[in-house]
This record gives structure tokens, C-alpha cells and sequence, in this order.
């Protein structure tokens, strides 16, 4: 079967009393676009926020199960928290560039690690804003607040900023739900270039979305997982009913 | 006929409610104007005898002989009010970034009524309190132990009483800054490694920046014009302090221990408005840098 790198072994979630996440196990495969489908509140974007452990902020959130990345737990891992959310890259459902500006994001989570040479981020802001298409429109005003962007080039400056830490996988929240359709599109593009090196993992409700670059559909629904399968397998032939009534439309 | 009818009376009403809030606004862009303008009037007196310069920089207070050097006063504000920010400062930013980003939700439930209660507190009870422990504390305890015999009312007395008071204030104004950023913004921060720390201080402090200057701008206007506690532990003694543990001489509290008993003296009346005077552009000046600075960092 697949190359897995991230493996989930009955995973349950609860916030407060809710039990939000229920016995979740799947697998994401290396290097293709997973995208996890479902209507909303059914617990995707908690499931995508509790691989880079950004729901224990929360400390109503009770959390047992396991995580594997890379065959390691991160769930019981010693391993500091910063070193497991390096290796992901978060793009949210709106951009939330830094309050700094637009050279600065992109350095931002280059000079938390410590990396501090001029030359070297000069070449890396570069490097990561020409990879998302950037660098044309904003390499004369480099300097000038984040905020000052559009809202489709500040979601593609926090791609930028998230791909600048070298991350192995890219965790994707709805991220082109605030965004026009032309941008839309180039995120999706994007998407599809960035998976020769990168693991994705794009949260959606969009089922044109999901058709046009999933190569692995993980569809859930009231907190479970109904079906996981390969894209082509998964829109052809579902084999839960469920599935089939959300692919009809029959439920949003 | 009725369509039109409904028309204008709904115009008339409009009209009858803009009114009012027009001469709301008046009155209230109207009051500062106009005590500003009474008091430069009433000082004028006193301005057209002496020179500013004389005034201000002089440290002579003889109202019998017609001496009105504000020097001492206005050191006295300078250092309560500066010392007192700089004991609120740190306690009021730490505080507030230890509610809103690490306690328990129920821990700030349980502070912001307290809080609230010490905002409310009047503030004679301050007095008070620095009367009965503040001042002990620095003539038996503090004083000494930096070699000094003092009795304790003094300009570090009058800073302790107010940086307690201004506390509550300073602290509900950035406890609100902080909760408005946004919770992703510090995510994004922490995906991308970042410690918790360092999001607070690239992240949460830079975002809320300008919110922090304008938060210490208010506290300072209003501990620069706080009197009735200030009054009570700090001395009162018309001598330009040279040290924290020397008594000063505010200049709210000038104004309150004096004005309607010595007006028998020719020109103290006007001398007391100057220094009402003083206390206005001051407090002005503050606002007008705080919001320069807010203003600054807002593009």
C-alpha cells in the first residue's frame, strides 16, 4: 500500500465533556495531497490542528490515542513541542500574516531557530517568495507591512512563512475559504507542485476542491471517520452509504 | 397623501434626535474648551506680573512677599507620578500577559471582578492605607536599611500609594488589548516553532504595541492628577525634594490643601489657577504624545 508518514491509532479528542474526536484511525500517505472532507463541525480542523499539538493549547482538551510521525509517537513523545510543529507547516482559514512586515514573516521562523545571517535570509525571503509566486509583486516593497497585502498575497506570504522552517508536512485548514476564486486557484496549483516534495494535508468542504487535486480522501462525519481511500476510488465508487449521500449533495 | 405624511414626520424625527446629539457633542467638546480658556483667563492676572520662565523654573515660594516659583511642585508631580509608573509598569504588563496567555480561563474569571473592585476603590481609602502601612514601612524598615532617618512621608510614599492605585486601571486596559489579538495570529506564530515566549514577545507585545503606550498614557494622566491619596503620605513641604525619601509638594495637592484659605493674599488665587493651569497642559501634553506615538505605529 502507500509510504506512510503520518499513522493514527485510535484517537479520541474530548473538550470538556464533548467528545469531539471518536476512535480516529487513518494514515496519510508521503508526498500526495490528502484532503480530509466532511460537513462542517464534524471535527476535520480538530483532527488537523491535533497533529501539530496546537489543540493542547486548550486546556480543556483531553486527548488519548496515538500519533505517528515517521513511526514516532507524538502524543507521548519527549521531544520538544517547537521541534514537532517545525516539521508542519500551518495554513489557516484566513491569513494571519505577523505584525511585521513582509521580509520579516518570511525570516520570522528562520531567526526563531537561531538562524541570524543577513546573507542568508536575504537568499531564503527570496527563495520562499518566489516559490509561491510573490517575489514579482512584493520584492520592491519588502519592507513595508504585511498587513498592506491583499488578502489572496498574504495567504500566499504565509505559505511562504511556513515554508521557509522547512517543514515535511503542510497542514492545510480550509485555507482558500477567504479567498477569491483566482487565488483559490493558485493555491491549489500550488498545492499540486509542492507535493513532489512535501506532504499535504488540506482540510476542505469543498468537493470541487477535493476532486481537483486529492490523491487521498479521508471523509468524515460527526467526529468519525466514515471512509478513507484513494481519490479515484473514493468519488467512483464509495462503498458507505454515507458517502454516497454527501457526494450527491444530500447533505452539506 | 399618507405615504408623504409618514415621510416628513419621520424627517422631524430625525431632525429632533440629530439635535440632541449635537448639542451632547457640543457639550462635550464645549467644557474643556471652556476651562481652559476660564482658567488662562483667571491666571492671566498672575502671568502679567511674572514671567513664565520665572515661574517654572523657579524654586521660591513666598506668596506673602509675591513669590510664586512652581519649581518644587512640578518636580514633586514629576518624580511621584514617574516612580509610581515605574512600579506599576512591569507588575501591570506581567500580570496581564500571565491572564490572558497562561492562566486557566477561570483564573481571570476570578481576577476581574477583584480588579475591578480595587478600580473602584475610593480613593481616600489608598490614603489610608499608605498612612497606616507605607509609611511605617519606609521609616522603620526601608529607610534604614539604606542608612537613612526618615519619617516616611515622602515622594517614594506618594508613588508607592499611587502606583497601587493605578494598578487596576493600567491593568483592565491591557488585559482588553491583549484579548482582542487573535488567538490564530499567536498559532501561526507557534507552527512555525516559535516557544511561547518568543510569541509573546514578537508576536502579542509588537501587535498591542501601540494599545500598551496608550494604556500607560492614561495611567500617567490620571496618577499625575490623583491628589486626595497622594496628599496624605507625601509631606507637603514647599522645599524642592532631592531624594525619594524627602517629602514633596504635588501639585494637585497645592491646589487642594490651599485654595479658599490664604485667598486673603493678593494674587494667590491667581497663582492657584496657574498651577490648575499647569496640571491641564500637562496632562494635554501626555495625551497628545501617547497619541502621537499610537498614531506613529499604527502605519
Amino acid at each position: 500500500m502507500h509510504n506512510s508518514v503520518i499513522d493514527i491509532e485510535h484517537l479520541n479528542l474530548y473538550y470538556g465533556k464533548q467528545h469531539i474526536l471518536k476512535d480516529i484511525n487513518i494514515s496519510i500517505p508521503a508526498k500526495k495531497i490528502t484532503v480530509i472532507l466532511g460537513p462542517s463541525g464534524c471535527g476535520k480542523t480538530t483532527l488537523l490542528r491535533s497533529l501539530n499539538r496546537l489543540t493542547e493549547l486548550d486546556a480543556s482538551v483531553k486527548m488519548s490515542g496515538k500519533i505517528f510521525l515517521n513511526g514516532q509517537d507524538l502524543l507521548s513523545s519527549k521531544e520538544d513541542v517547537t521541534t514537532i510543529r517545525k516539521k508542519m507547516g500551518l495554513l489557516a482559514q484566513r491569513p494571519y500574516p505577523l505584525p511585521m512586515s513582509i521580509y520579516n514573516n518570511v525570516a520570522y521562523g528562520l531567526r526563531i531557530s537561531g538562524r541570524r545571517k543577513k546573507k542568508f535570509l536575504n537568499n531564503r525571503v527570496e527563495y520562499y517568495l518566489r516559490q509561491t509566486n510573490l517575489w514579482e509583486e512584493v520584492k520592491d516593497r519588502l519592507k513595508e507591512p504585511a498587513a498592506t497585502l491583499s488578502i489572496g498575497q498574504q495567504q500566499r506570504l504565509c505559505l511562504a512563512r511556513g515554508l521557509a522552517v522547512d517543514p515535511q508536512i503542510i497542514l492545510a485548514d480550509e485555507p482558500t475559504s477567504a479567498l477569491d476564486p483566482h487565488s483559490s486557484r493558485m493555491i491549489e496549483e500550488k498545492f499540486a507542485e509542492l507535493k513532489s516534495n512535501y506532504t499535504i494535508v488540506l482540510v476542505t468542504h469543498i468537493l470541487r476542491q477535493a476532486r481537483n487535486i486529492a490523491d487521498h480522501v479521508i471523509f468524515m462525519y460527526m467526529g468519525q471517520v466514515v471512509e478513507q481511500a484513494d481519490a479515484r476510488d473514493f468519488f467512483d465508487n464509495p462503498q458507505e452509504q454515507q458517502t454516497k449521500a454527501y457526494l450527491q449533495g444530500q447533505f452539506y | 397623501m399618507n405615504w408623504l405624511k409618514i415621510f416628513y414626520s419621520r424627517k422631524l424625527r430625525n431632525r429632533i434626535h440629530l439635535s440632541w446629539m449635537w448639542i451632547s457633542l457640543g457639550i462635550v467638546f464645549i467644557l474643556p474648551m471652556s476651562l481652559f480658556i476660564g482658567l488662562m483667563w483667571k491666571s492671566a492676572i498672575l502671568l502679567n506680573q511674572q514671567s513664565i520662565f520665572d515661574l517654572l523654573f523657579s524654586s521660591e515660594w513666598k506668596p506673602m512677599a509675591g513669590k510664586f516659583g512652581y519649581l518644587t511642585f512640578i518636580v514633586s508631580s514629576v518624580w511621584v507620578t514617574m516612580i509610581a509608573l515605574l512600579i506599576a509598569g512591569p507588575v501591570c504588563l506581567l500580570t496581564a500577559i500571565h491572564l490572558t496567555q497562561y492562566a486557566k480561563s477561570w483564573v481571570l474569571k476570578i481576577m476581574a471582578p477583584i480588579i475591578d473592585i480595587l478600580a473602584g476603590l475610593p480613593s481616600v481609602i489608598f490614603g489610608v492605607w499608605g498612612i497606616l502601612f507605607v509609611i511605617p514601612l519606609l521609616a522603620n524598615h526601608i529607610g534604614p536599611f539604606f542608612g537613612k532617618s526618615v519619617s516616611g512621608y515622602s515622594i517614594l510614599a506618594g508613588a508607592i500609594v499611587l502606583s497601587i492605585m493605578i494598578i487596576p486601571f493600567i491593568l483592565n486596559i491591557l488585559i482588553e488589548i491583549f484579548q482582542t489579538v487573535p488567538k490564530e495570529l499567536s498559532e501561526a506564530s507557534l507552527s512555525l516553532g516559535a516557544t511561547r515566549w518568543q510569541t509573546i514577545k514578537f508576536v502579542l507585545l509588537k501587535k498591542s504595541s501601540a494599545g500598551i503606550v496608550s494604556a500607560f498614557g492614561l495611567g500617567m494622566s490620571r496618577a499625575f492628577g490623583e491628589t486626595i491619596a497622594v496628599l496624605m503620605v507625601v509631606g507637603n513641604v514647599v522645599h524642592l525634594p532631592s531624594g525619594v525619601f524627602q517629602p514633596g509638594y504635588p501639585l494637585p495637592s497645592l491646589i487642594a490643601n490651599n485654595y479658599g484659605e490664604m485667598l486673603s493674599i493678593p494674587m494667590y488665587d491667581s497663582a492657584l489657577m496657574f498651577s490648575a493651569l499647569l496640571l491641564f497642559v500637562i496632562v494635554l501634553i501626555f495625551n497628545a504624545i501617547s497619541r502621537l506615538i499610537i498614531l506613529r505605529s499604527s502605519h
